[in-house]
């Protein structure tokens, strides 16, 4: 499956009428380690554009926000006690997932993210 | 326009993201990443770039105007020796924190923070008598070399032997250097001054010869949990201008017992409401400088730093909490009611070897 992704570096990944929601390479590797990923709560309604959760580097936290609308159905419990594998697997590692209440809007392709970063 | 140090583009080759710092632009942290760079220090040895510091010459009747400026006391310390010094306003709060390094009977080296150089040399100049003061910072780089293998890699040169200590006139690689054993990290560590343009090349050394040893070179984002880990204070952070001095746990560096200094009245006639402590977050969560903190009867202090320590895996804060407080402490981060555990500070001590 594609991924889509977020001027802000989150990317979502489709399938069917769930999303599952993590950060691009690039984001990690700007944040630097990653030592601390506050995992939104079961159930949390969001938009599009809001803030989903903080992700915690050494240094400071940093906002992850919603690239779709809908609610929060799972949550990547693992990231609790290995909050590394953000830093060293964006890419393969889901935040979260959220169920949508809308169809994806004004996401870029891989192609035009890419591009944006250049 | 943030300065460059001598070793700015050394930075960058090696992959150092770099930020404004103090004025100067330095890297937070290179490729390997802060905790890469953490662990190095505390297991083997870190490199770090510290030329942003500030070094002011005091000489003349030098003895006598450090005493009236400074809160500890220097007229009992011999030449060779460092010793940590707080300089205080009138009314008690911490202009900067300080290494005085005695040079001879008459002559000092005072080292202060980057981004209070400007400041106190101009209240030192303000506090001048008898003495002449030379500002050497943009000649002067300094570099750090922190954790138990620099011994190893600056094997063959001349190395202070006791901590605290330092040595001039030291032949670095072909190089003339000062030397200490100083630093700011809690390990075993010197810190060498050179003149700028011997900087490059000494950085150049050192990385050759600190890789056989696992060295890296490690940026600001390392230095902070160093230090923090340490519990050692940081300007702007535990050290304030509204801060009285005497409530930063700070007093084997305050001698109340001499003479006079800026301040002396202000911190015997202030009673200290307010104490440095050490915490362990409990919980989820990382409670981050400013973080409010509250005992059982509401506000009760803040967090002054605080950061997921590497060394134990677990978030730590150092807090400015009220001496008078009540229950169980607890902070709140991003809404949520983090529990805080009091724990002796340093956070961190290294084994004796």
């Amino acid at each position: 499956m594609a991924k889509l992704y977020l001027k802000s570096h989150e990317w979502a990944e489709i399938d069917g009428n769930i999303a599952a929601v993590g950060i691009s390479e690039y984001a990690a590797k700007e944040l630097g380690d990653v030592v601390y990923v506050e995992l939104p709560e079961l159930g949390t309604e969001v938009e599009a554009g809001d803030e989903l959760l903080e992700l915690e580097s050494v240094k400071a936290a940093s906002p992850v926000y919603s690239p779709v609308s809908g609610k929060v159905v799972e949550v990547n419990q693992a990231l609790e006690d290995a909050p590394e594998t953000l830093s060293s697997a964006a890419d393969a590692t889901f935040i979260c997932k959220i169920e949508l209440s809308a169809p994806p809007e004004g996401l870029m392709s891989e192609e035009e993210y890419k591009a944006s970063l250049e | 326009m943030a300065k460059k140090t001598p070793l700015y583009s050394k930075h960058v080759e090696a992959g150092g993201v770099m930020v404004d710092f103090g004025g100067y632009e330095l890297p937070v942290r290179y490729s390997d990443g802060i905790l890469a760079e953490h662990a190095a220090v505390r297991e083997r040895a870190g490199l770090f770039d510290v030329s942003h510091m500030g070094e002011i010459l005091v000489e003349g009747h030098a003895t006598a105007y450090l005493e009236r400026l400074l809160t500890n006391s220097f007229s009992d310390m011999a030449p060779g020796r460092v010793r940590y010094s707080l300089m205080l306003y009138p009314e008690g709060g911490v202009v900067d924190d300080v290494l005085v390094y005695r040079r001879a009977e008459e002559s000092y080296l005072v080292v202060v923070n980057a981004a209070n150089r400007e400041k106190d040399y101009e209240w030192m100049k303000a506090h001048a008598e008898g003495v002449t003061l030379k500002d050497i910072s943009d000649e002067t780089a300094l570099l750090a070399l922190q954790g138990s293998a620099a011994k190893e890699i600056l094997s063959g040169v001349k190395l202070p032997e006791k901590y605290y200590t330092f040595i001039e006139n030291v032949d670095i690689f072909g190089m003339n250097a000062t030397i200490s054993r100083t630093g700011y990290t809690g390990e075993y560590g010197v810190e060498i001054f050179l003149g700028n343009e011997d900087a490059p090349v000494l950085w150049d050394r050192l990385i050759e010869k600190g890789a056989e040893y696992g060295m890296k070179p490690a940026g600001l984002g390392a230095r902070d949990t160093l230090r923090l880990e340490a519990a050692m204070p940081l300007y702007g952070h535990e050290l304030r201008r509204e801060y009285l001095a005497s409530e930063a746990g700070l007093d084997f560096a305050i001698k109340l017992d001499k003479a006079d200094f800026i301040g002396k009245t202000a911190l015997e006639s202030i009673p200290a409401r307010y104490e440095r402590i050490g915490a362990f977050v409990d919980g989820k969560g990382i409670a981050r400088e400013g973080t409010p903190v509250f005992d059982e009867d509401g506000e009760a202090g803040l967090v002054t730093s605080g950061t997921m320590s590497p060394t134990l895996g677990k978030a730590v804060a150092m807090l400015r909490v009220r001496k008078e407080r009540k229950g169980k402490l607890f902070c709140e981060v991003r809404g949520r009611k983090l529990p805080l555990t009091e724990t002796p500070l340093p956070f961190y001590k290294r084994a004796k070897q």
